[in-house]
């Protein structure tokens, strides 16, 4: 086994064209918050019923994915797995990217986007997003202090592996927190449930750990660094079981929803009557994000197929993105029961199913927040010494 | 100087500074305290700048305001209380998904036995509000007398408390506001709600648009009063005649009582 050199990324014209791609959807995402600045709300897709939109679909996926991208460097650091050490850089680099990429869609769809530092000087402490606030700024700041210790010089083992436990532990907190951001919600039919913060957890290692995958495979290929087909193989089985524990924890939300009469309503809407919510769970978050990923990956030979793995990466994220949106856009479509046992109607639709149909404003501002994690991504590695020579697997030593 | 606790406030329609919790005392409130003594010092009875409310009361701990609303006096074809609050607040509803409702009716039929009745819904001012819980600024409050408010300058429009209310209250301005009432800011990116015509009860004047309203029509489905006074008509009904909290399960302890649902 070699020393593992890291290097930063060279000045190529791809990496330099694709950061031009990404700033345009930067660019356009800012024009699209100064239009919305400026016009209200009443020209996105949101409204009175459907009150969090696309935007925050993007905004949670992100930042469920982030700390699920701290997984590689936690496995190396943590839990002591040689071969995931030389990744872990890039792990705590990309965590910190969708973090702020999903920070950043959350902060500029705020009503009031000018006011961010009201929030941070105003902290009510019983709220969940106040927490969350401090969960965030923390997790930057924490992994920002880990991969310091991985990249200077003299740094003793015990400093790396205690800030790579605290890291670990906040990511865990974090996403705790993100889910209770739902599961403490008492009103409404389709959230309210404990089971709501591990859910997001075991969601943060299947989305986390496919971008990661995604990410290193397309930056190894862009830079033409070795990627080595057993660790590509053994990062992929670990994302096989993740989605069969993703799958386990949705099981089981549903299942103990339907053991609870009061909770027949809103499952039958999401999972028989929901139309379009309906589809997105069975189709592409049961189908294409669960089973077709899990069956390719946990496949002796398909697993190993470099192509496929993209393609399985590529469904969890589909497949993710589907849960999210069920979740936060189909709870909010069931309507409210403030009269169990009764039919109601008014004119602020009461008793209706509400309807969205997200805005193409919604959906750049989303972009956007991609855009700028890869972008942060990019930038990361092209200045700081995050991506190895080679991930080969006679450097890292792996072994399936 | 003698600051008073209360002042005319432009972010809540009356009291921000009497928050239950963390009281404090405005910059803002300072200056305007300041400014409505020296208009009172220089021409008593003549307003020479005007501040919003004039503010008669602080909120009184003592007191929990509150409405009961007899849903057996309630047409189906009456919305006088609608319509008085949008004149009394300045809010207008076309319809349209994006357009605030601080107070709507609502109609239910019993599923099992087809049994119809009317009445309105509007923000139940809870005295265990999941909005005031879940707002990460505390721009969502109540006030000491159980008015639930949103201080205007403090929200910074995330509409989780929208997503924390269990009666759907809450109102996100959706767009640019003109033609606002002096006594009830309004602001494009914020969220609003029924305040219980809180810049009335400041001046003293113990009543609700919407309670006037019902008064009007001669229907009286409405009782507005002190939950803490034995001796006031709410506290009587409540004592005298059966009556319910919508999603009671939920253990809130609601401002607001319905009858005859």
């Amino acid at each position: 086994m070699e020393r593992i050199i890291y290097r930063e990324l060279k000045s190529t014209p791809q990496i330099w064209g694709f950061l031009a791609l990404l700033g345009v959807f930067i660019a356009a995402a800012g024009a699209v918050v100064l239009y919305i600045e400026h016009h209200g709300h009443i020209v996105t897709g949101m409204d009175n019923q459907i009150v969090w939109g696309l935007p925050h679909v993007f905004a949670i996926f992100l930042i469920v994915a982030a700390s699920g991208a701290l997984n590689v460097a936690s496995i190396g650091s943590v839990f002591g797995k040689v071969a995931y050490k030389p990744m872990a850089r890039l792990s705590a680099l990309l965590a910190v990217a969708l973090l702020v990429g999903g920070l950043a869609v959350l902060v500029l769809d705020l009503g009031r986007p000018d006011r961010l530092i009201v929030a941070m000087t105003n902290f009510n402490f019983i709220s969940i997003f106040t927490w969350n606030i401090l969960l965030y700024t923390g997790f930057v700041a924490i992994v920002a202090v880990y991969m310091f210790t991985q990249m200077a010089r003299g740094v003793p083992t015990y400093a790396v592996k205690t800030a790579g436990l605290a890291a670990f532990l906040w990511r865990l907190i974090l996403t705790t927190g993100t889910g209770s951001i739902f599961g403490w919600l008492v009103a409404r039919q389709a959230y309210d449930a404990a089971i709501m913060a591990p859910l997001f957890i075991v969601l943060s290692f299947a989305i986390g750990m496919a971008s990661f995958l995604l990410v290193t495979m397309g930056i190894t290929h862009l830079t033409g660094r070795a990627f080595g087909a057993e660790l590509r193989t053994r990062l992929a089985r670990l994302l096989a079981i993740f989605i069969a524990a993703l799958m386990f924890f949705t099981t089981m939300q549903h299942l103990t929803n339907l053991y609870a009469a009061e909770h027949w309503g809103v499952e039958s809407f999401i999972l028989r009557d929901g139309g379009i919510y309906t589809t997105l769970f069975w189709g592409v978050q049961v189908l294409v994000g669960g089973v077709l990923p899990m069956g390719i990956l946990f496949h002796p030979t398909l697993g190993k197929e470099a192509g496929l793995v993209v393609l399985s990466s590529l469904l969890v994220i589909a497949g993710g993105f589907a849960q999210i949106y069920v979740l936060v856009i189909g709870g909010q479509a069931y309507p409210l029961e403030i009269f169990p046992g009764y039919e109601v109607s008014s004119s602020f639709a009461d008793g209706v199913i509400n309807s969205y149909t997200p805005s193409m404003l919604e959906l750049i501002l989303g972009l956007g927040g991609v855009a700028l994690a890869l972008a942060i991504t990019i930038i990361g590695m092209k200045f700081l010494r995050i991506l190895p020579n080679s991930l080969s697997d006679a450097n890292v030593g792996s072994k399936v | 100087m003698n600051i008073p606790k209360s002042s005319p406030t432009g972010g809540c329609g009356g009291g921000c500074p009497t928050k239950e919790k963390g009281a404090d005392l405005h910059r803002r409130d300072f200056l305007k305290s300041g400014a409505a003594m020296a208009t009172v010092t220089l021409a008593p009875g003549v307003t020479l700048m005007s501040m919003g409310s004039g503010v008669a009361a602080a909120a009184n701990p003592d007191t929990r305001w509150g409405l009961l609303i007899d849903a057996a006096k309630c047409p189906s074809d009456c919305s006088a209380c609608v319509t008085a609050c949008s004149d009394e607040h300045g809010w207008e509803n076309n319809g349209e998904p994006t357009d605030p409702q601080w107070i709507r009716k609502v109609t239910l039929k019993n599923r099992d036995t087809g049994f119809e009745n009317s009445l309105p819904v509007m923000c139940q001012h809870c005295a265990n509000p999941p909005c005031v819980d879940v707002c990460p600024t505390g721009a969502s409050f109540k006030r000491e007398d159980g008015i639930v408010l949103v201080d205007r300058h403090t929200c910074i429009g995330c509409r989780y408390c929208m997503m924390a209310c269990p009666f759907k209250a809450r109102s996100f301005v959706h767009e640019p506001v003109t033609g606002q009432k002096v006594t009830t800011p309004r602001g494009n990116g914020t969220v609003e709600g029924c305040n219980m015509c809180v810049h009335k009860l400041d001046r003293g004047e113990g009543t609700t648009a919407c309670v006037e309203a019902c008064k009007i029509t001669g229907n009286n489905a409405m009782i507005f009063g002190d939950l803490n006074d034995a001796e006031s008509d709410i506290s009587k009904a409540l004592a005298n005649y059966p009556s319910i909290e919508l999603r009671a399960d939920l253990k809130l302890n609601l401002g607001v009582r319905y009858q005859n649902i």
